[in-house]
């Protein structure tokens, strides 16, 4: 009776506090709160069902049912060959950034002196804005008069059409990648350089050479970073858009973008999804079709981030308490 | 640990070939060294290039040559003439400008209520910041136009800037993993002297996260200074309106690409992000590497 009194009160002030929190943490995030619905939540949703309608933007939607999706599995003459050249960069270019990132990290941390220096040299590519990156590569990498085939031609050998070329194309913008590699370089970099030393020295100790450092105590160790890295690498393919929308329109010798011609020059080999996306929602804005492909796209990455995470449980190692 | 019992008998072995374990070790740094080099070279040569392009005549830039003839430093000032590069300029500036300002205002609270503050759900909250920075953006953009369209508000840079008033899961993310790193102590003795979570928000956590949240707009600043698609759709037919990104590729006549002024311009507009970075490296490297520790 006495004790029950006594909490009561008690009990009152604290849910009182308690609501005074919630109020304090609702009023914080409202801002969020909104955005997230109104550019996130809502979408997604909007997505799917303009995804069955025949919808132009200047009508209301007109609900078709699954034509669009039937349209896009069986009968797009286009869109199987900006899926396969999606593929092709989470399968070639995910792998060459990270390789490369990873390896030049290294290289880095072993250098004597001037890893400020270096750090500095590497990082300072992905500082360029990409529009300006890209038509600097594009002027570089022109097959006719650009400097790179100039001095390949003085020392013999006769340069490849580079972004011109069908086969040349993708890889030339692999290289494009590679040079902007600096916000991966410097996070692998932090992470090999924060390797503990006395677990390193102790494996030295141990007998194990260099290959077996790196595989058995360096590598384990960055591999919270590593899978960081391939999974914003491989979300960052799937909506890889600006360096091949532009080089494609100027190498091609317009503007950047300016006909249909441009799309996915030289043919179709730098056709990627979002390039298409693009072409389908804002060229032609046939918004019902386009949504239908980012529902598609949608699927696609929460299944990739999904393999990837589960896969990284048989190979990422937390330090400690995980998280 | 085991270091210790294992460290004898793998001592003698390093004594008794000592020599061409250290050569082989000289030869290896020798061409690290020289690979280094070499790739260093690589990622500065571009930015060369683009330079001495840019100081070309018409003419030459459309040649193969390296080296320009004569220096054209009017080619800097022809490109103003040209384009309204100033323009572009003034209105990259405002998307970046408004929409790091708006960040700052909506992300900080939403940080500070999903780190310092202890609440139920705060975890499923930040799954939900997270899933949204994951996924592609292209995923959301069509209803996104079209909720702008139906706004009227197509056609100008309002649809690039509104979105960061209303928090943005990069920022939020990356200031939260800043604040967890602030002991909680210090909030502890605000409260004590009977500061609100407003005030502890305020004088605590806004003066040591500084370094944080110079990276923060730094970043977002950059990301919508370099950013093409946004003002692609909402501003390509409207050239008023135009960022710089979209005004870069403008320079060429009715036959060819103005390779000169095309290099002059993009050094203009890497220059201002080159600049800023020197002044403020130590910001940008904490930054990124804030960005990465834990996945």
């Amino acid at each position: 009776m006495n004790a029950a009194a006594a909490a009561d009160p008690r009990g009152r002030a604290r849910r009182r506090s308690q609501w005074r929190r919630r109020r304090t943490v609702a009023a914080l995030l409202a801002p969020w709160a909104i955005g997230f619905g109104a550019f996130f939540a809502y979408p997604l949703i909007a997505s799917l069902y303009y995804s069955f309608t025949h919808y132009d933007l200047l009508s209301s939607p007109r609900w078709i049912g699954l034509a669009n999706y039937e349209y896009l599995f069986n009968t797009d003459p286009q869109i199987w060959q900006a899926v396969k050249n999606t593929l092709w960069l989470i399968a070639i270019m995910v792998p060459a950034q990270v390789l490369f990132a990873l390896g030049l990290a290294l290289l880095i941390s072993r250098a004597r002196r001037g890893v400020g220096v270096l750090r500095t040299i590497f990082y300072l590519p992905a500082l360029a804005p990409i529009v300006a990156a890209t038509l600097g590569f594009v002027y570089l990498f022109n097959p006719a008069t650009g400097p790179v085939n100039t001095i390949l031609n003085a020392i013999g050998i006769e340069g490849p059409l580079w972004l011109n070329g069908t086969t040349t194309a993708k890889p030339t913008l692999v290289l494009l990648a590679l040079w902007s590699i600096g916000a991966t370089l410097i996070i692998f970099l932090a992470a090999v350089l924060d390797v503990p030393a006395h677990l390193l020295e102790s494996a030295e100790l141990d007998g194990a050479g260099s290959w077996r450092r790196f595989r058995y105590v360096t590598l384990p160790t960055i591999s919270p970073v590593l899978l960081f890295a391939i999974v914003i690498g491989v979300i960052d393919a799937l909506q890889y858009f600006t360096q091949a929308y532009v080089a494609a329109g100027v190498a091609q010798g317009g503007q950047a973008g300016e006909s249909a011609k441009a799309l996915g020059y030289p043919e179709g080999s730098t056709l990627f999804y979002p390039i298409y996306l693009y072409e389908q929602a804002f060229a032609r804005f046939n918004m019902g079709y386009a949504s239908a492909m980012t529902i598609l796209m949608l699927v696609v990455a929460l299944a990739l981030t999904l393999v990837i995470l589960r896969n990284a449980r048989r190979w990422v190692y937390y330090q400690g308490e995980a998280r | 640990m085991a270091s210790a019992t294992a460290a004898p008998p793998i001592a003698p072995a390093a004594v008794v070939r000592p020599r061409p374990r250290r050569r082989r070790q000289l030869l290896l740094a020798i061409a690290e060294h020289s690979l280094l080099i070499v790739l260093a070279i690589c990622f500065l040569a571009p930015f060369v290039f683009i330079a001495l392009t840019a100081l070309m005549s018409d003419r030459q830039a459309l040649s193969s040559d390296l080296w320009p003839h004569s220096f054209e430093f009017h080619n800097f000032v022809k490109v103003f003439q040209e384009e309204p590069v100033a323009r572009y300029a003034l209105n990259s500036f405002m998307y970046a400008g408004l929409a790091t300002i708006g960040m700052l205002i909506s992300s900080i609270p939403a940080a500070y209520a999903l780190s310092v503050l202890k609440w139920r759900g705060r975890n499923v909250v930040m799954v939900l910041v997270l899933v949204a920075l994951m996924l592609p953006e292209q995923v959301t953009i069509i209803p996104v136009y079209v909720l702008f369209a139906k706004l009227h508000l197509v056609g100008t840079l309002w649809p690039l800037i509104i979105p960061n008033w209303l928090g943005d899961a990069f920022s939020i993310f990356l200031l939260r993993q800043f604040f967890l790193t602030i002991p909680s102590e210090y909030a502890d003795a605000a409260r004590v002297d009977g500061c609100g979570e407003l005030r502890v928000l305020t004088s605590v956590y806004l003066r040591l996260a500084k370094p944080a949240i110079a990276a923060a707009s730094l970043f977002l600043f950059f990301t919508c200074w370099n950013d093409y698609f946004g003002p692609l759709i909402y501003t390509g037919e409207t050239p008023a309106h135009w960022t710089l990104s979209l005004g870069l590729a403008q320079f060429r006549t009715l036959h060819h690409v103005e390779w000169n002024l095309t290099m002059a311009a993009t050094l203009l507009f890497m220059a201002p992000v080159i600049a800023v970075f020197f002044f403020a490296q130590k910001v940008f490297i904490e930054g990124v590497t804030l960005s990465g520790v834990k996945g």
